[in-house]
C-alpha cells in the first residue's frame, strides 16, 4: 500500500501512497495512521496523515529513520473500524455578508451564485484530514462544476467559521487565518475547541460532512 | 492543591516577543497544532538545569529585546541565557551588570532589565520556584497564532503579573562558562523535491549565500538570495511539515519551517536543516548570512549525537 518511504530530513519519515488524491488512497493513509498511532511506539512524536502522504516524526534522541521504517514496513494493519467514522451536519449561512466571494467566483464559474450555492448544498464531503491551522477540515471532493483557483493575493485575514473553496476541495476556517480560499459562507458551529482537550476537533479524517444552509436568524440562533 | 500567590513578577516592559515555552508538545500535528516549544533547545535547557530544576519546566523565552521584570516577593534565585545584555536593579537603585549563565539572587523590588539579545534572537529566563501556569495538551508552550498554551496563549504585556508559586528552594550560586559559538554553514539533507529544481538551482542553494530576512518569526524563517528556479511541476499535493524543512514557493525565495509552523503545506521541499543544527539557526538574525552545506543522514545522526553529548556534558558541569 505504501508506495515508496523515505527519510524527510534526519528525524521523519516520508511514506508516499501514490500519486492521485482519492478516497481509496486516503483511506489507506488513515488506515496506517491509526493502526500506528493504537501502537503507542516510543520514540514517535508526530504522525502526519495528508491525502497521499503519511509523515512520522520521531525523536532522534530514542530512535533513528531506520529503525521506524523497518517498524512501518512490519506493521499488521488491522481492519479498519468503520464505526469510527462519522456523518456530521454543519450549518451554514450564506448571506451577503459571508460570502466575501460572490463577485468572483460568478465569474470564475459563469453560474449565478444562487445556483452555485445549489450545487455546493447538495453533495456530502469527505474528510481527506486535518491541519495547517487547529483542526481546519480538507473535505471533498466538490463538483466539476465549481472549481475555482485560490486567491491571486491571499486575504490576510479570513474570519472565524468561513466556509473556503479551490479546486476540488472545500474547507473551514477553524479560528482567523491568513487563507486565499474563495469564501462561500460562514458556519456558526465552533469546529475546534481547545477546551475539550479530548476531541478538539468537530471533524476528523474519514468523517463525512453534510452542509445545510440556514438562515441568519437560525445562525444567530446557534451562536448563542 | 493551594499555593501560595504571594510572590509574583510584574511586567513593566514586555518586550518584543515574550511567551512561556517549554518542550512543546507532541502527537497533536494530525489535527493542525505544532510542536512549539523553546527556540533555542540547548540555552533553554540550561536554564533549568543551572536552577536544578525538571528540564522541561516553563521558561520565559523573548526575542530581540527582553521583559523589564519588577520581583515582589521573598528572595528567589534566577538565571538567563544565550547571548543577552540585561541589568539588575537593586531596591536602593544599585545596578549590576548581569551575565547570562550566572545565578542571581533576586529580592523584593528587585527589577531585571532585559535590555537586548546581543547578535542572536532568543533569550530565556528561568526562576528557582514555579511560575502559575496552565497547561494545553500537557504543555506551557504558548503559540500565539492558535492561541494556545499559557497565559490564554497570548504573548506577554505590560502591566501583567507572573504568579510564583514559592517553595522557598535551598540553592548554591553556580555559573557555567559557556559561549554560544557562530556556525559557518548550516548542513542539510537534501529533501523529497530536490531534483525539482534546475541544475542551476541546486548549484546555487549549494554554493551561493542566502540572507536572513526580518519576515522570520517563531513560524518560519523566510530567506532571500538567487532565485531558485523549479523546473517541475511547482504544484504539490499539501503534506505534512517538519522543523527544519525548506520550502521554495513559486517566488524561488526559501522558507524554514521552525517550531509555531503550519503542519501541513504545499510547497516543493528541496532540504531539511539537520537536527543539530536548529539552534544555531534560530538565533541568526535578520541581516545575517546562511551558507548551506550538503551532509549524509548518517553524518547527521552523528552531528545530532555529538550535539547532544555536548549538551549533556554541560549540565554535567553545572
Amino acid at each position: 500500500m505504501i508506495k515508496n518511504i523515505l527519510n524527510l530530513g534526519d528525524a521523519s519519515v516520508y511514506c508516499d501512497f501514490g500519486k492521485d488524491v482519492n478516497k481509496e488512497i486516503n483511506n489507506n493513509v488513515i488506515n496506517y495512521f491509526n493502526n500506528l498511532k493504537d501502537k503507542n511506539i516510543e520514540g514517535i512524536t508526530n504522525i502526519t496523515p495528508s491525502y497521499n502522504k503519511l509523515i512520522i516524526s520521531f525523536d532522534l534522541d530514542v530512535t533513528n529513520f531506520f529503525k521506524v521504517k523497518k517498524i512501518i514496513e512490519n506493521l499488521e494493519i488491522k481492519k479498519e473500524n468503520e464505526n469510527k467514522k462519522k456523518l456530521i451536519e454543519i450549518p451554514i449561512c450564506s448571506e451577503k455578508k459571508f460570502t466575501l466571494d460572490h463577485n468572483r467566483l460568478e465569474k470564475a464559474l459563469k453560474i449565478k451564485f444562487d445556483k452555485i450555492l445549489e450545487i455546493f448544498f447538495s453533495k456530502k464531503y469527505f474528510c481527506y484530514m486535518t491541519g495547517f491551522i487547529a483542526g481546519m477540515p480538507f473535505l471533498g471532493d466538490i463538483s466539476d462544476k465549481l472549481r475555482a483557483k485560490r486567491l491571486e493575493t491571499p486575504r490576510v485575514k479570513v474570519p472565524k467559521g468561513s466556509i473556503g473553496l479551490t479546486e476540488q476541495f472545500c474547507n473551514i476556517y477553524t479560528y482567523e487565518s491568513p487563507g486565499g480560499w474563495n469564501i462561500i459562507g460562514n458556519t456558526p458551529l465552533e469546529i475546534f475547541n481547545k477546551n475539550n482537550q479530548k476531541n478538539p476537533a468537530l471533524i476528523n479524517p474519514g468523517d463525512t460532512v453534510k452542509f445545510k444552509q440556514i438562515t441568519q436568524d437560525e445562525y444567530d440562533k446557534i451562536k448563542k | 492543591m493551594i499555593k501560595s500567590k504571594n510572590s509574583y513578577f510584574e511586567i513593566e516592559r514586555a518586550g518584543i516577543n515574550t511567551t512561556f515555552q517549554d518542550l512543546g508538545r507532541q502527537n497533536l500535528n494530525h489535527i493542525g497544532i505544532p510542536v512549539s516549544g523553546a527556540m533555542d533547545k540547548r540555552n533553554y535547557i540550561l536554564a533549568n538545569a543551572l536552577l536544578k530544576k525538571d528540564l522541561n519546566s516553563p521558561v520565559i523565552e523573548f526575542a530581540y529585546q527582553g521583559p523589564l521584570l519588577k520581583y515582589k516577593g521573598e528572595e528567589i534565585f534566577i538565571v538567563l541565557t544565550g547571548n543577552v545584555k540585561f541589568q539588575i536593579v537593586r531596591e536602593n537603585k544599585k545596578k549590576i551588570i548581569g551575565e547570562p549563565y550566572h545565578v542571581y539572587l533576586i529580592q523584593n523590588n528587585d527589577q531585571i532589565d532585559i535590555q537586548s539579545t546581543n547578535k542572536s534572537v532568543y533569550g530565556y529566563i528561568s526562576i528557582s520556584e514555579d511560575f502559575i501556569l496552565d497547561k494545553t495538551w500537557g504543555s506551557y508552550s504558548i503559540n500565539t497564532k492558535a492561541k494556545i498554551g499559557s497565559n490564554n496563549g497570548e504573548k506577554l504585556s505590560n502591566n501583567q503579573k507572573i504568579d510564583i508559586d514559592h517553595k522557598k528552594k535551598k540553592l548554591t550560586i553556580t555559573n557555567l562558562n559557556y559561549v554560544n559559538s557562530k556556525i559557518q554553514y548550516i548542513r542539510v539533507l537534501k529533501s523529497i523535491n530536490f531534483d525539482f529544481f534546475s541544475e542551476k538551482s541546486k548549484n546555487i542553494f549549494f554554493n551561493k549565500e542566502f540572507k536572513v530576512t526580518k519576515l522570520s518569526d517563531r513560524m518560519g524563517m523566510r530567506l532571500e538570495g538567487q532565485v531558485l528556479e523549479n523546473v517541475f511541476n511547482s504544484n504539490i499535493k499539501s503534506e505534512g511539515l517538519v522543523k527544519g524543512v525548506i520550502q521554495v514557493p513559486s517566488d524561488g525565495n526559501p522558507i524554514i519551517m521552525l517550531s509555531d509552523h503550519g503542519t501541513i503545506g504545499g510547497y516543493p521541499k528541496i532540504a531539511n536543516v539537520i537536527s543539530a543544527d536548529f539552534d544555531k539557526l534560530v538565533q541568526m538574525i535578520p541581516g545575517s548570512v546562511i551558507k548551506f552545506k550538503q551532509v549524509s543522514l548518517d553524518e547527521a545522526e552523528k552531528l545530532f549525537k555529538l550535539y547532544k553529548l555536548e549538551t549533556d556534558n554541560l549540565i554535567n558541569q553545572i
